[in-house]
């Protein structure tokens, strides 16, 4: 490269867009693709465990956890995301700030509540007031993990649970007829054969999720549409070094293709995974 | 008792294991980041603008450690209400109905004009229920024009007002003189002011209604800024021409 992006009004073509590409600004829009797909692998492992843990609740023998169970699914499922996000982490960040003060403060004599305000001592915040900002990320991070593994596993829950049913019973009267335990069949008989009913189910799932990411600016995660929208808008000369007009149909064109990409490659995944866990079992194809 | 604290102790340093013993406070200064020339993004992918500039001058004098947090504008008042941080910096004009919820400071803008602003040539009756006006949601803005008897249409950020107003969805926006001004020189004739409005009680920091004494602080620090000039001048700089002066 023989130009330097220290004065872009003297470049030109390509060599704007190099420069223009690579500002401080884009670098920032780039690692924000990969906030999105580790945001969702993180939440992948949470929401299945909360998912089983649903479908066995729905499933007990013992009516209150039952109730638990059926509650779980029904609430969240219930509930809009935009305000299960908008209450869920404040709700949470507020929880774990109180046990902290109760923990690191047990001297405060001021209320907690005053007015509009809560007001925990400095060394209950969490993160800490001088923490640095990547620990303040980093918090944010798990506070979007865990509301998305509450929402999505409730959803997950009930595919689970619809899929554990869809077992033939046969099987089951075949487990019991050769003297398995409880555990043995639902270890060995019951979970092995449901992937076949539940990965449809799971792969809509998975989409829904790979498309609620822009959820998260509520939660001051700045993902890829944000940026897209952000970068897209015009910019005035007197503001940037790179004054554009209104590039926002390009940036989301840029998204639609990454939006696609992600969706073919799960779906390629999904078909492989679909292929292992029906090997040996007679269904149609 | 005990077994109980211990319980809290795990699940509260499991969620952040830094350690108790912070002495210095810092004060998080929160901010919207689209909205130039106030604060906006830079080139860089950093904060930026007159707010970050005078904010910054506020911290040093009144010796405080500060630190820029972004937060969505929608937001922006929960947020600080469940001290997540402690200081609103976002061209924030000072209103009866915010001043019930949060405190402010003195202002640190003089109360500027709004602008209308539409489509070179249009004819328009700013207060017929036929004229559909644009302005960003939860703004003094958008509150006056929803009492005009025009028909508000709001939006999530300053941008996509100015948009609407591009692509014929609205038909004039009403936004800050200082943030359109820039977008009419810059469009080539395209649009123009067609009325404007004075506002509010100008543009102040908002700080929770308990924290008396961070108030007081920065307010010092205002009033010193003003008196040494040195307001007026960073006004001028980010302002340009007829920059709003003390």
């Amino acid at each position: 490269m023989n130009f330097s992006c220290a004065d872009p009004q003297s470049l030109d073509g390509l060599n704007w867009l190099l420069c223009y590409l690579s500002t401080g600004k884009h670098v920032a829009f780039y690692w924000s693709f990969l906030t999105v797909i580790a945001l969702m692998c993180a939440t992948v492992i949470p929401a299945m465990i909360l998912g089983m843990a649903g479908a066995l609740a729905k499933r007990s023998a013992i009516p209150p956890v039952r109730w638990i169970g059926s509650g779980y699914t029904t609430m969240v499922r219930g509930i809009p995301e935009i305000l299960f996000f908008l209450f869920v982490p404040i709700a949470m960040d507020q929880l774990i700030e109180l046990a902290r003060h109760s923990l690191f403060c047990p001297d405060w004599d001021q209320p907690i509540w005053r007015g509009n305000d809560f007001i925990v001592c400095d060394a209950a915040k969490a993160p800490l007031d001088t923490a640095p900002a990547w620990q303040h990320e980093f918090y944010g991070f798990g506070l979007a993990v865990t509301s998305f593994a509450i929402t999505f596993g409730a959803f997950a829950a009930n595919i689970l649970d619809g899929a554990l049913r869809a077992v033939p019973k046969g099987q089951i009267e075949a487990a019991q007829a050769v003297g398995m335990s409880r555990r043995q069949i639902f270890l060995r008989v019951e979970v092995p054969q449901m992937w076949v009913y539940a990965l449809p189910g799971l792969s809509n799932l998975w989409m829904i999720l790979i498309k609620a990411t822009p959820l998260l600016f509520l939660l001051g995660i700045e993902d890829v549409v944000y940026w897209a929208r952000e970068l897209g808008s015009r910019t005035n000369p007197q503001f940037s070094d790179y004054p554009h007009g209104d590039w926002r149909a390009w940036y989301f064109s840029a998204l639609m293709v990454f939006y696609l990409l992600l969706t073919w490659v799960s779906q390629m995944g999904f078909d492989r995974l679909s292929a292992r866990v029906t090997r040996g079992m007679a269904v149609a194809r | 008792m005990n077994m109980w604290k211990t319980l809290i102790a795990a699940a509260a340093l499991g969620a952040v294991s830094t350690a108790a013993l912070a002495d210095g406070h810092t004060v998080r200064m929160g901010t919207e980041g689209a909205y130039p020339p106030y604060n906006f993004i830079n080139d860089a992918g950093e904060l930026d603008g007159f707010e970050i500039e005078f904010g910054n001058m506020l911290c040093e004098h009144a010796k405080l450690d500060c630190t820029w947090v972004k937060n969505d504008w929608d937001s922006i008042i929960p947020n600080l209400v469940s001290g997540n941080y402690d200081v609103i910096m976002a061209g924030m004009s000072i209103t009866e109905e915010r001043d019930q919820v949060i405190d402010f400071t003195q202002g640190y803008i003089p109360a500027t004009f709004s602008f209308y602003v539409a489509p070179a040539g249009a004819k328009l009756d700013l207060t017929s229920p036929d004229t559909v006006i644009a302005a960003q949601v939860n703004t003094i803005q958008a509150g006056h024009v929803a009492a005009s008897g025009a028909t508000a249409l709001e939006f999530a950020t300053p941008d996509e007002t100015v948009a609407a107003v591009k692509n014929g969805e609205a038909d004039a926006v009403l936004a800050d003189d200082d943030y359109l001004k820039p977008i009419v020189a810059d469009s080539g004739g395209e649009l123009e002011v067609v009325d404007q409005v004075r506002l509010g009680g100008g543009v102040g920091l908002g700080i929770r209604e308990s924290d008396a004494e961070l108030r007081a602080k920065l307010d010092a620090a205002i009033a010193h800024f003003k008196a040494s000039g040195e307001l007026n001048a960073l006004l001028a700089k980010w302002f340009k021409d007829d920059a709003p002066q003390w």
